[in-house]
């Protein structure tokens, strides 16, 4: 049994058909989220299924290939047979990516990882945290939340970004809380002020929204995707408000080659962060993310 | 009909505090309301007064040349404005204008003070609930500081 399965999140997914050899797949739409952050909507190889937190290898031919966790998954906003990837430019490969156009062709591998347990909070409430960038990697797990709004107690999303500028689907995060299902709030760290300011909303680090949620540390069960120091800062303060750690699952982001395992890139002590994750639970990753040659 | 020692006891500054400290404490304390736009307090202004805010929100603001007024914290329902009043000057460093109605709880900082230095026991325990906002604030101040969220330049073909 592996490190994961003792922790309850399963057994990773086996090895999927096309882990090793790229499908060529078609852009079909692409939208400019932020100056440097664009989604593809990408046509699925045929018989691909991915589940929310898994991530998928594109490959920019002639550039590169890197690791990119799904957006949006096939459901009630995501037709049949698309994927959605949104993808941040800081390097070669993702501007590459992101330079891409409807009609041209991506390799896509996977899909690869540990995919969000979230049915870990039927019958609780399923808290999301994220923090800037990180809320492309748990949008699909809120979707599936929403998607199955009964089986859950409360629905939370906690939201964080340097300004208002850098606010991630920010239409969406409006639709959302029109819903009234689920409780979207919304802070930045820093935002212009007076009365004629546009930001009304909450300015302070994302933490800061984990008291004002009125979280019931018995009930909740949280997700949190973000830069690995903000997790540290989540995990620690919501121990701090009484949730059990365990109760606390990240999602962790390393530099991952093959995502299968085999190269060692992403290696984390026993965990190999592309196959093991990069969903774990916080008890198994926090003594390991202490290290700091690791 | 509530007290605000009853109010008192959904602030998180003071709730668990015994019953006798509680009603000191109310006793330097009266309700009041805020419209939005209005100003608690501006910078440099004598700190009198602190608030716990029963509801709405108050955006701390800083003004800085040719930045203009920058928000740098807003707080909420169950949180406390204001903590110039323990400490000499006794001035306001920070502008807090309030951005949605707020019903507070404004204390008087001078009677507070007072008892605080009457009755040690009390002034014990609220330095300690204090030092414990003082350090959470200043640790999510250092967070925002850090810029977690802006993305790092890559080293390799990422």
């Amino acid at each position: 049994m592996t490190a994961a399965a003792a922790q309850g999140l399963g057994p990773p997914p086996a090895r999927p058909a096309g882990a090793l050899l790229p499908a060529s797949c078609r852009v079909l739409s692409t939208r400019r989220e932020l100056p440097d952050t664009w989604t593809l909507e990408l046509e699925a190889p045929p018989g691909f299924a991915a589940r929310p937190g898994q991530f998928s290898m594109l490959y920019a031919f002639g550039v590169g290939e890197v690791p990119i966790s799904f957006s949006g998954l096939p459901g009630p906003t995501v037709p049949e047979g698309r994927l959605v990837q949104t993808i941040r430019a800081v390097g070669a490969t993702t501007r590459a990516l992101c330079a891409l156009r409807a009609g041209d062709v991506v390799g896509v591998r996977g899909p690869f990882g540990a995919p969000w347990p979230v049915e870990r909070a039927h019958g609780q409430d399923a808290v999301f945290v994220a923090g800037g960038i990180g809320l492309a990697p748990l949008r699909p797990a809120l979707e599936a939340a929403l998607a199955a709004r009964a089986r859950f107690g409360r629905v939370v999303l906690l939201v964080g970004a340097r300004t208002p500028a850098d606010l991630l689907y920010r239409e969406q995060l409006e639709a959302w809380a029109r819903r009234g299902d689920v409780e979207v709030r919304v802070t930045v760290d820093a935002a212009p002020a007076g009365p004629g300011a546009a930001w009304t909303g909450d300015v302070g680090f994302v933490t800061a929204l984990l008291p004002r949620a009125g979280l019931d540390p018995a009930r909740a069960v949280a997700f949190v995707c973000g830069p690995e120091v903000m997790m540290r800062f989540v995990a620690r303060d919501l121990a701090g408000l009484g949730v059990d750690p365990a109760r606390v699952l990240v999602s962790l982001e390393r530099n991952m080659h093959c995502a299968v395992g085999t190269c060692g890139r992403c290696q984390l002590a026993g965990s190999f962060v592309c196959k093991d994750g990069p969903v774990f639970p916080w008890p198994q990753v926090e003594p390991l993310l202490r290290v700091r040659e690791l | 009909m509530r007290t605000i020692q009853d109010e008192l006891a959904d602030v998180s500054l003071f709730a668990g505090l015994r019953p006798e400290h509680l009603a000191l404490v109310a006793g330097c304390g009266r309700n009041v309301a805020h419209a939005a736009g209005e100003h608690l307090f501006r910078e440099g202004d004598p700190a009198d007064l602190f608030w716990a805010l029963r509801a709405g929100k108050v955006a701390i603001e800083l003004h800085a040349e040719r930045r203009g007024a920058l928000t740098v914290e807003t707080l909420g329902e169950g949180e406390v404005v204001g903590w110039s009043w323990l400490f000499p000057p006794h001035r306001y460093a920070f502008d807090a204008r309030v951005v949605e109605p707020v019903r507070a709880i404004a204390f008087d900082g001078a009677c507070l003070r007072g008892k605080c230095e009457r009755d040690h026991e009390l002034g014990y325990e609220l330095m300690k609930r204090m030092a414990r906002l003082f350090s959470r604030r200043l640790a999510a101040t250092r967070w925002q500081l850090l810029d977690v969220y802006g993305a790092p330049a890559a080293p390799g073909p990422v």
